[in-house]
């Protein structure tokens, strides 16, 4: 893995972050609007000691791990279930374009009809959103494991189970690892979406609540706390793909959205 | 040991129209022990046959018997051997885990199954690298793991689709003295599919040479050139070179015949 | 081998399922709110449509969604190119590139609503600022995968850097653009219905989120259908536009 420090591009960063502060110190009354990193960086720390930022942190992560989780055994589930049986995906398809085509945040509403303004809904949301990556690109890499790996499992006489779990799974378990790595980033935005459009806490409505009460260095400090979490979550999921799937080295991975 | 009778195999192409017909009456006999080489024109349909032997597919008509007995799917003591050892061997495993593959699943214990994995990798001359993945290796090395595999099932049969096709001239004749030498000490009956008419003599007791589409056998050439092979001093005995003569004009009057063969 | 199965059994299933929710609606088995028959959602839709009271919406859902994919496209592409081509235009870049991906999008709309209040900009910003991350990213892996033989033969040829870019660079790293391309078109219709969800007062995803929130039940569901299509008219118009300006290497991975 690259363990290549990019130097220029945190001293690009860096001068990027000093012409931000002169420029908003500079102007007066821009400093509202945009304000200076170190004013920003000063918010975030308050807000993380007044625990403002943890407690709606906490919210969101916690509504991110159950959908993510839900989808990812649901979606890996069906995908290697339809994948594998010719008949079976021949009924689900039809059903499968049609809906696909639909952006995912179109069913806020009606999540917000059936199961209220709750939890519920915003997990609801937001597993059936990341479903949809996990399950096409296991479905894609299901079907695309190569004959030649098949009859080798049979000239070895593997039974049909062995052969699923042995020899399907696997050699699909790079594109299913793309389509995880595609909702991780779903997942967050829609879960964010749903705490902006109707919520009282997580992420996504305390940077929206912070805008409206005009505390404009306060909701920059969230966004970046956001930003950062986003990045943390990835990194872990990179860590931990890094670990499980050492074996396959830098081979393109197609990548189904 | 093994025989084929009267096999036909046809296909229907999913574009519609007339069905192809790849092996129109194969007929063949092989004996225990033996070296049979295949060899044929392009597209003709050796594969087919190999997968039919194998029991990976089912032939339109005709029977297959294994030490008297019919083949109707994949049989325990007969393992194919694929030319795509890309594709074959298991990328997520070691050697090590890929040879032991065929052993897995038949309770068998951990520890046999480890030494007989073992055995086979020192067969094919992989010792030491049990521990290395297949993209660490060369397409040789790699065409070795896989041989290694089917070896460590210790089968009595061994097919082989042209693994040597898709190797370097060099590689190529390494792997052809390793097989020979593998063949020695085990003893299997070894049915090798190639295009390479000299590797066919070189290696084989006995050739099979195949017509063009639909494929029956035109000829069964006897190979008696003394063992161990060589390298050079079989290649340039004179009844090879003579042996060499009868396949090629036999092929390329296949060839010329019913043009070049489409896929 | 079995005969592939065939296609009519999905088209079975959902004729069954469709057939299902209508008997259940009529027969008062669920709930008439939740579930309303479906011929009562599609008289909606037809209604919809025919009246024209929908069309408005569709269509400034539209010219947001348009104008910040365009844009996206411009600033992603040009970009893409430059830091493909110049190494250190790129690691220059890829810190604070890599920043912006990771923040997820809707955590933009506040920002984008102090500067530019919840009008049509607002939501042409948020989409032009999602959409350019993933068409930027991919023509940047585009260009940098040119084969370097490509190049020097172009180079041998003696033609000059700005012809190589032109003529060679781009249309060789035109697979991947058109991933960036197909991907962000995704985004830009989620991201428009995020908008429209979180502040606005007009478009398709304010008006299925104004008919939940009025108890228009049906028209909600003929909202959903009509944006369901909307998506897959533009992917089908993207992938004509694809299939034309890709045919010499979808025909040429297929013979691979």
């Amino acid at each position: 893995m690259r363990a290549r420090i990019p130097w220029l591009g945190l001293a690009v960063l860096f001068a990027a972050f000093l012409a931000w502060e002169a420029v908003s110190r500079g102007f007066a009354g821009l400093g509202d609007y945009v304000p200076p990193p170190s004013r920003m960086l000063g918010m975030l720390g308050q807000i993380l000691v007044s625990g403002e930022l943890l407690f709606h942190a906490q919210a969101t992560l916690a509504r991110f791990a159950g959908a993510y989780a839900l989808a990812a055994v649901v979606a890996v589930s069906a995908g290697v279930a339809f994948g594998s049986s010719r008949v079976l995906y021949s009924f689900v398809e039809p059903l499968v374009e049609l809906l696909r085509p639909m952006p995912s945040p179109a069913t806020i509403p009606i999540a917000i009809l059936f199961l209220g303004i709750g939890n519920e809904m915003k997990i609801a949301v937001t597993a059936y959103a990341c479903t949809w990556p996990i399950l096409l690109n296991t479905l894609d890499g299901v079907r695309g494991v190569d004959r030649v790996l098949r009859q080798t499992a049979a000239t070895f006489g593997v039974g049909p189970w062995r052969t699923l779990f042995q020899v399907v799974i696997p050699a699909a378990s790079p594109q299913i690892v793309t389509g995880l790595r595609v909702s991780l980033a779903i997942a967050l935005i829609l879960v964010t979406t749903s705490e902006m459009v109707v919520a009282d806490d997580g992420l996504g409505f305390f940077i929206l609540d912070l805008q409206r009460s005009f505390r404009i260095p306060e909701m920059y400090a969230a966004i970046l706390a956001l930003a950062v979490l986003g990045y943390l979550l990835n990194q872990a999921f990179l860590t931990i793909d890094g670990w499980v799937m050492a074996w396959h080295r830098l081979g393109t991975r197609k990548e189904v959205v | 040991m093994l025989e084929v009778q009267d096999l036909h195999k046809a296909f229907q192409p999913l574009s519609g129209g007339a069905p192809i017909l790849a092996l129109g009456d194969v007929s063949f006999r092989v004996d225990a022990g033996r070296f049979i080489a295949i060899v044929g024109p392009s597209g003709c349909g050796k594969s087919t046959l190999l997968l039919c032997v194998a029991g990976l597919m089912r032939p339109t008509t005709g029977t297959i018997l294994l030490g008297g007995q019919p083949v109707t799917g994949p049989p325990e003591n007969l393992i194919l051997v694929f030319q795509e050892y890309n594709q074959s061997l298991m990328a997520w495993r070691t050697v090590l885990r890929n040879v032991r593959f065929g052993l897995e699943g038949r309770g068998r214990p951990r520890v046999e199954i480890d030494a007989e994995a073992r055995r086979a990798i020192e067969l094919v001359g992989l010792t030491g690298f049990e521990r290395h993945y297949p993209w660490e290796l060369s397409g040789g090395m790699q065409q070795r793991v896989a041989i290694a595999r089917a070896l460590a099932r210790r089968p009595a049969v061994l097919l082989m689709d042209e693994p040597f096709g898709s190797l370097d001239a060099l590689t190529r004749n390494e792997l052809e003295d390793t097989l020979l030498a593998v063949w020695a000490e085990v003893g299997a009956t070894i049915l090798f599919v190639t295009h390479d008419i000299e590797e066919a003599i070189y290696l084989a007791d006995r050739v099979y040479v195949l017509s063009g589409r639909p494929s029956r056998v035109l000829e069964e050439v006897e190979v008696a050139l003394p063992r161990p092979r060589h390298q050079l001093k079989t290649r340039e005995d004179s009844r090879f070179i003579a042996y060499r003569h009868q396949i090629y004009e036999l092929i390329s009057r296949e060839t010329s015949r019913r043009g070049p063969a489409l896929p | 081998m079995n005969a592939r199965p065939s296609r009519w059994n999905g088209v079975a299933l959902l004729v069954a399922l469709t057939l299902l929710w209508e008997a259940a609606g009529r027969a008062g088995w669920v709930h008439r709110l939740f579930f309303p028959p479906v011929s009562r959602i599609l008289q909606s839709f037809v209604t919809l449509v025919a009246s024209g009271e929908v069309l408005p919406h569709v269509g400034v859902s539209l010219w947001r969604a348009g104008l910040g994919y365009l844009l996206a496209a411009l600033a992603g592409i040009g970009l893409g190119i430059a830091m493909g081509y110049w190494r250190q235009a790129y690691e220059a870049a890829e810190v604070v590139i890599e920043l912006g991906r990771a923040l997820p999008p809707p955590a933009i709309i506040p920002v984008a609503i102090v500067f530019l209040g919840i009008g049509d900009m607002m939501k042409v910003f948020v989409i032009f600022f999602a959409c350019a991350f993933p068409i930027l990213v991919n023509t940047t892996d585009g260009v940098r995968a040119v084969d370097p033989v490509l190049l020097r033969t172009a180079r041998t040829f003696g033609l000059g850097e700005a012809a190589i870019i032109r003529k060679v660079m781009v249309p060789a790293a035109a697979p991947y653009i058109m991933t960036g391309l197909r991907v962000a078109l995704a985004i830009a219709l989620i991201l428009t219905v995020i908008s429209e969800m979180v502040g606005a007062t007009s478009g398709i995803g304010y008006f299925i989120l104004d008919s939940q929130r009025s108890f228009r039940i049906p028209q909600m569901y003929a909202g959903m259908l009509v944006l369901a299509l909307l998506g897959y008219l533009l992917n089908r118009a993207f992938l004509l536009a694809d299939t034309r300006l890709l045919a010499w290497y979808r025909r040429g991975a297929e013979s691979a």
